[in-house]
């Protein structure tokens, strides 16, 4: 077994354990421990994986191949590239920062079970390189996190939590067709049935089908991002999910969708991919605008943040259908970046509404007086929202839109008004909430010992990935390179011939 | 004198028309089931007669699986219909709708 | 080139150090502890100009290269540092003018409950205009950039509490982010085009630029150094600014940030010498800038108002000098204009902080005999920069105009204008405050005020000879053009001479000190009596010529309701309203199909039997056809 294997199991034989740990419910707290101590192993492997992982290479390491379901040429087939290995470790920190961050919860054993489990779906889908298995951890990811937020979740939360379900599932149901045809036309031109990712690159597919089959993938992965106009469901969610599953939500599982647009969309449909580039940036700045534009006019911060979420998410998806290195590995990095300063900020929140009961801006105000080491970590998570360089919003911003710039200037002209929109928005809300005097005669108590430990290590990401990047990127550069490349040299998309698509898909 | 096999199948023809008549148009739980029992004996000759007409055994073994699903479906059926009647005292069907949708 | 690293080093250690342990320094030690840091940097950036004093001409660009910032595709960015002539004077006044600013605001400052905080804030400031200056590729440079940015807009809103503060912080952080998108795209084109984002390969190679492409990344950068520089159309956020305590506006509002978008353009003066209509293009906004900015100061009633006004106007100075081609006047002007500017803050805080806070110079006046120091260098430096001979500001500004005159004679016009007005407003500013009726009685409840303590009128003192003495820095005599010739190595062909006749040559400075007399003289017939005079100050004017309230009724007030109206309107109706659009269909036809289940088995039996009927009827059908 490699790593790779280990990082899927752990979690998942936790998951499988943790049920059947009937404790008394004053020693609720070992099963917490359980889990802060699986994450914790689950960050070292992935940390190990990181200091193995072999640089000037695009190629896929600690891969690991065993026939699963032969008959239909499934395998359990992983491995992991520059881009697979950031996001694991991104995976990997965040859980366990949502892990010590659970707090005060009654029912641990299935708080934790769950989060477990999605820690598994989530590690399974970003090294799966069997189309099969990939869908099976990306849907199996849906169902802990539905638990998450209808049964712990903050108001009205259940219908929050079906909305979401409903919504993803909707997606996924055109991926698990785009699969089954792609495999199918596959199988019909070479007599191979397989479900393997290296495989299926090298299907030849008429126009009409690949565009079809694009389309079927992103859909997918568009709400799952969410991008937009698929995104409504993210406020909801985002507000009313417990704290230590928003930053999994919105600091991992947002990824996925990303990351599948770069790992099936980009690698399986390249020529389809420049063919429609056009219409995911323009989806992209769309989404840059628009979120910054939305985000400006809320109230509330957690609602606020989910729309600064798709707006940052839009600069992702730009710079993955730019198609040049620098954007692309701008995305990437942009991707952990994103996931660090979004963790952070929703664990702040979480703080203010642990004290003060409500996110409204109007009924907060006056913070930093009172609590100025709150602030002060407020407006650094705040900056490195914004893009300030030296902090890690920066680099990846800026190599997104200087590789957009490259390729396709006048969408990244359009997507730097989002630099401008971003600080608008951010500092607005900062104010409203911090600035002036207090409006109520409570107090706000300052960050205590443990909330600082909590958000310590994801400052002193935010500031080192501002400053030393390097770290990353050189692991990012050759995969994203190489797929550019990928792109770049696949032969344009041939006239459609409708009757391949008929005998393709019967067969 | 032999009697020709269309007959039998005649008979059938009617023993299951009779049955699904009376499916139809009866509201007691009870009598419905006599005549799905009728229905499931019709087909049951059927398949007795084209055995012997094409002088192929399968037939009857057919015969063998349709008594042995209709034993158990009246067994499950029967509770069913004990266990409403219980509950509700009646076992017209056009009283009991609460799967309505 | 260790050195450069200290100089730099020196405040982001400071910086870190108060981070950590500046409230157990408290006040005034962290203060004290501030000051130490940025004057070490002062002390390492002498070491560093004799280093590069020791050098040949054409040998003085030396680079400190630490590590790769980041990497992807064709496009490297490191961190590394360049000292070279034009960096090395920027430096020096950088640091020596925030050392004496740091040590003022010791004083200043006292007793307020976040001292240590605001020199945390200094120190960072510091360190980020230190990594502007010095910087070897625009990535880093606009690391700096946004670095002052943050800063200026921590230190704006540092009274929090003040709901005009906060805004006013945010104001600045947000229209100076309009100006950052132009200097993202510019850096993008410049990249585009030159393959490198490096100074050292893109200066030298900026010739291969064609024209158009010049033309495009000038103005680009330009709308990033309006911004920065508060030039039109992008300058209200200068005078929303002076929420910031007036250590703040002096050092980051007068003397170094707002110079930060002049130091910019001198620095692409390569790629500003290929853009004709650009540069042009600067030079016209520099002096409508310039003369807007001069008159609107003329009536202000706020003390800082009138100062900052002044600044902006000064600013636009700048632009024209490097819209002409004068780079090095451009950059002579800034560094006296950062001793006089600096110094009329300073002064003005003085009277402020004496005044318990009070800004309006209707409640001042006759202060001269109470605040002799005070009085006597706010005349030092409104002589400066009126221009009179032979102070500095009659040299810096002098050459500005020269080189305009030669350029375009009607922007020689207009600076001259702009020029008796500068004389005329600081005139009126000094006779209003210093001179006159005493009106402050009121504010200080019948106590005199007094002469601020040594702490801060040993900043004006020193502050007072540089701004009267700066002039020797370039005097315009051949031998004696020191900053010219230690500059003109760094600017090479891009330096534009204009060549004036002799008689031009003594006219144009003669003009000058004509107007800066006149406009002093006007100041002392119409000023020195009275406090009020509406008819001298129009609300048009008192207003800034209504461009803020402009933008606020139009972008900020259109910007607000676009997003309300998208947050409560279209995002759930529309897009929302889509998806909840598909659910409803689904229930829609859910509900149709619901009736068929009416719970009657015998219905389920007839739909049953009739389909059977119909399936048999089909298959017999087609069977016999």
């Amino acid at each position: 077994m490699t790593l790779l294997d280990w990082l899927i199991a752990l979690p998942a034989l936790g998951a499988l354990v943790v049920p059947m740990m009937a404790l008394p419910p004053e020693n609720q707290r070992l099963i917490r421990y359980f889990g802060i101590a699986i994450s914790l192993v689950e960050l070292g492997i992935a940390i190990g994986m990181a200091v193995a992982f072999k640089l000037h290479t695009s190629s896929y390491q600690f891969v690991t191949k065993v026939h699963w379901i032969g008959a239909f040429g499934i395998d359990w087939y992983l491995g992991a590239d520059g881009i697979s290995l950031v996001l694991v470790l991104l995976t990997a920190v965040l859980f366990t920062i949502a892990m010590f961050a659970m707090k005060g919860v009654k029912d641990y054993r299935a708080y934790v079970g769950w989060m477990l489990l999605l820690e598994a779906a989530c590690m399974g889908s970003f090294t799966a390189l069997d189309l099969f298995l990939f869908f099976v951890f990306f849907e199996l990811t849906l169902v802990p996190s539905y638990f998450l937020i209808s049964d712990f979740g903050l108001g009205a939360s259940g219908r929050a939590a079906i909305k979401f379900f409903v919504y993803t599932f909707a997606g996924s149901a055109f991926l698990l067709v785009g699969i089954v045809s792609l495999v199918f036309i596959h199988d019909h031109q070479t007599g191979h049935l397989t479900f393997s990712l290296p495989a299926l690159m090298h299907t030849r597919l008429p126009k009409d089908t690949a565009i079809l089959l694009f389309l079927a993938f992103a859909a997918a992965f568009a709400v799952k991002t969410p991008i937009f106009p698929f995104h409504t469901w993210s406020p909801d969610t985002y507000r009313s999910a417990p704290i230590p599953a928003v930053v999994i939500l919105a600091g991992v599982m947002a990824k996925l969708g990303a990351y599948g647009l770069i790992r099936f969309n980009l690698e399986l449909f390249p020529a389809t991919s420049r063919e429609l580039a056009w219409l995911m940036m323009t989806l992209g700045v769309a989404g840059i605008l628009y979120g910054a534009i939305v985000a400006a006019g809320e109230r509330d911060l957690g609602r606020m943040v989910a729309y600064s979420s798709l707006s940052h998410m839009g600069f992702i998806v730009l710079g993955i259908f730019a198609f040049s290195a620098e954007a692309l590995s701008g995305s990437t990095l942009q991707m952990v970046n994103h996931g660090i300063y979004t963790a952070a900020i929703f664990l702040l929140l979480g703080m203010i509404y642990e004290r003060r009961g409500t996110l409204d801006m109007k009924k907060l105000g006056g913070l930093q007086k009172k609590a100025p080491m709150f602030a002060a970590v407020f407006i650094l998570v705040v900056m490195g929202m914004i893009g300030l360089p030296g902090l890690n919003g920066f680099v990846g911003e800026f190599l997104i839109l200087i590789g957009t710039f490259i390729t396709h200037r006048w969408w990244a002209v359009v997507a730097v008004l989002g630099v401008v929109l971003g600080a608008i928005y951010l500092l607005w809300a900062y104010q409203r909430v911090f600035h002036g005097e207090l409006k109520d005669d409570r107090g706000f108590r300052d960050l205590a010992p443990r909330e600082a430990l909590l958000l310590l290590p994801l400052v002193a990401l935010i500031v080192f990935l501002g400053v030393y990047p390097m770290p990353l990127l050189a692991r990012i550069n050759p995969t994203t390179s190489a797929i550019v490349h990928h792109v770049a040299t696949a032969p344009a998309l041939g006239s459609s011939t409708v009757s391949s698509i008929v005998t393709g898909g019967t067969k | 004198m032999t009697i020709p096999g269309s007959w039998y199948l005649v008979v059938a023809a009617l023993l299951f028309g009779l049955g699904t008549f009376g499916v139809l148009t009866r509201r007691n739980v009870i009598v419905m089931f006599m005549s799905v029992e009728l229905m499931l004996n019709a087909v049951n000759l059927t398949f007795v007669t084209y055995a012997r007409m094409l002088n192929d055994v399968g037939g009857q073994i057919a015969v063998f699986f349709v008594l042995v699903v209709a034993a158990a479906e009246v067994v499950v059926g029967l509770g069913i219909i004990v266990a409403i009647f219980r509950h509700r005292a009646t076992v017209t069907v056009d009283d009991i709708s609460s799967l309505k949708g | 080139m260790v050195v450069l690293g200290l100089v730099i080093g020196f405040p982001l250690l400071g910086f870190l150090v108060l981070l950590a342990f500046g409230k157990r320094m408290g006040d005034p030690g962290a203060g004290w502890f501030g000051t130490i840091a940025v004057a070490s940097s002062f002390v390492a950036a002498i070491a560093t100009w004799i280093v590069l004093l020791t050098k040949h001409g054409s040998n003085r660009t030396q680079v400190l290269h630490l590590f790769r910032w980041f990497q992807a595709g064709g496009l490297r960015v490191d961190v590394s540092f360049r000292a070279d002539p034009l960096s090395i004077v920027m430096i020096l006044f950088v640091t020596g003018v925030s050392a004496v600013i740091h040590l003022y605001s010791i004083g200043y400052m006292k007793r307020d409950a976040r001292f240590h905080q605001f020199f945390i804030y200094l120190n960072l400031f510091v360190f980020s205009m230190l990594v502007l200056v010095t910087a070897n590729n625009l990535p880093l440079t606009f690391l700096g950039w946004e670095g002052v940015g943050a800063c200026s807009y921590w230190l704006i809103s540092f009274w929090f509490e003040r709901p005009t503060a906060a805004s006013a912080g945010k104001k600045a952080f947000i229209i100076n982010r309009i100006g950052d998108m132009g200097f993202l795209l510019g850096t993008f084109l410049v990249f585009f085009n030159l393959h490198s984002v490096s100074y050292s390969k893109v200066l030298p190679e900026a010739h291969q630029l064609s024209s158009g492409t010049a033309e495009a990344i000038a103005l680009l950068f330009f709308l990033a150094a309006a911004g920065k520089s508060a030039q039109l159309p992008l300058f209200t956020w200068l005078l929303d600014a002076m929420e910031g305590p007036t250590p703040v506006s002096a050092l980051i509002h007068a003397a170094t940030m707002v110079t930060a978008g002049v130091y910019l353009m001198a620095r692409l003066s390569p790629i500003l010498a290929l853009a004709h209509a650009a540069s042009m293009t600067i030079a016209i906004i520099g002096v409508i800038t310039a003369f807007v900015a001069a008159m609107a100061a003329t009536s202000q009633t706020d003390i800082k108002k009138i100062v900052a006004f002044s600044t902006v106007s000064q600013l636009g100075y700048m632009m024209l000098g490097i819209g002409t081609g004068a780079y090095i006047a451009a950059i002579f002007l800034m560094v006296t204009h950062a001793f006089y500017k600096a110094l009329i803050f300073l002064s003005s805080g003085s009277v402020i902080h004496s005044l318990d806070s009070e800004q309006s110079i209707r409640r001042m006046g006759a202060l001269a005999k109470l605040m002799p120091i005070t009085a006597w260098t706010m005349i030092i430096a409104w002589l400066s920069i009126a221009g009179v001979p032979p102070f500095s500001g009659f040299f810096s500004k002098g050459s500005v105009l020269e080189d305009a005159f030669g350029r375009n004679e009607l922007l020689w016009v207009v600076g001259v204008v702009t020029a008796l007005l500068t004389a005329y407003y600081m005139g009126r500013l000094v006779f209003v405050v210093f001179y006159g009726n005493a009106r402050w009685q009121e504010v200080t409840h019948g106590h005199d005020p007094h002469e601020s303590p040594r702490i801060m009128t040993i900043p004006l003192i020193v502050l007072a000879v540089a701004a009267a003495t700066a002039g020797l820095l370039n005097l315009p005599y051949s031998g004696l053009r020191f900053l010219h010739n230690w500059l003109a190595p760094v600017f090479g062909s891009a330096l534009v001479t204009y060549h004036l006749s002799s008689s031009e040559k003594i006219l144009l400075p003669a003009t000058d000190a004509v107007v800066a007399l006149l406009g002093i003289f006007l100041a002392w017939r119409l000023w020195r009596r009275h406090s009020e005079r509406k008819a001298l100050e129009p609300a048009v004017l008192f207003k800034g010529w209504y461009i803020d309230t402009f933008y606020d009724r139009t972008f900020a007030r259109g910007g607000t309701a676009l997003a309300k109206f998208s947050d409560r309107v279209v995002d759930p109706t529309i897009v929302d309203g889509a998806v909840g659009g598909i659910a409803w269909l689904f229930r829609w036809v859910g509900g149709l199909g619901k009736r068929v289940q009416s719970g009657l088995v015998r219905s389920y039996l007839l739909i049953m039997v009739a389909g059977i009927v119909v399936l048999l009827a089909y298959v017999l059908l087609s069977a016999a056809r």
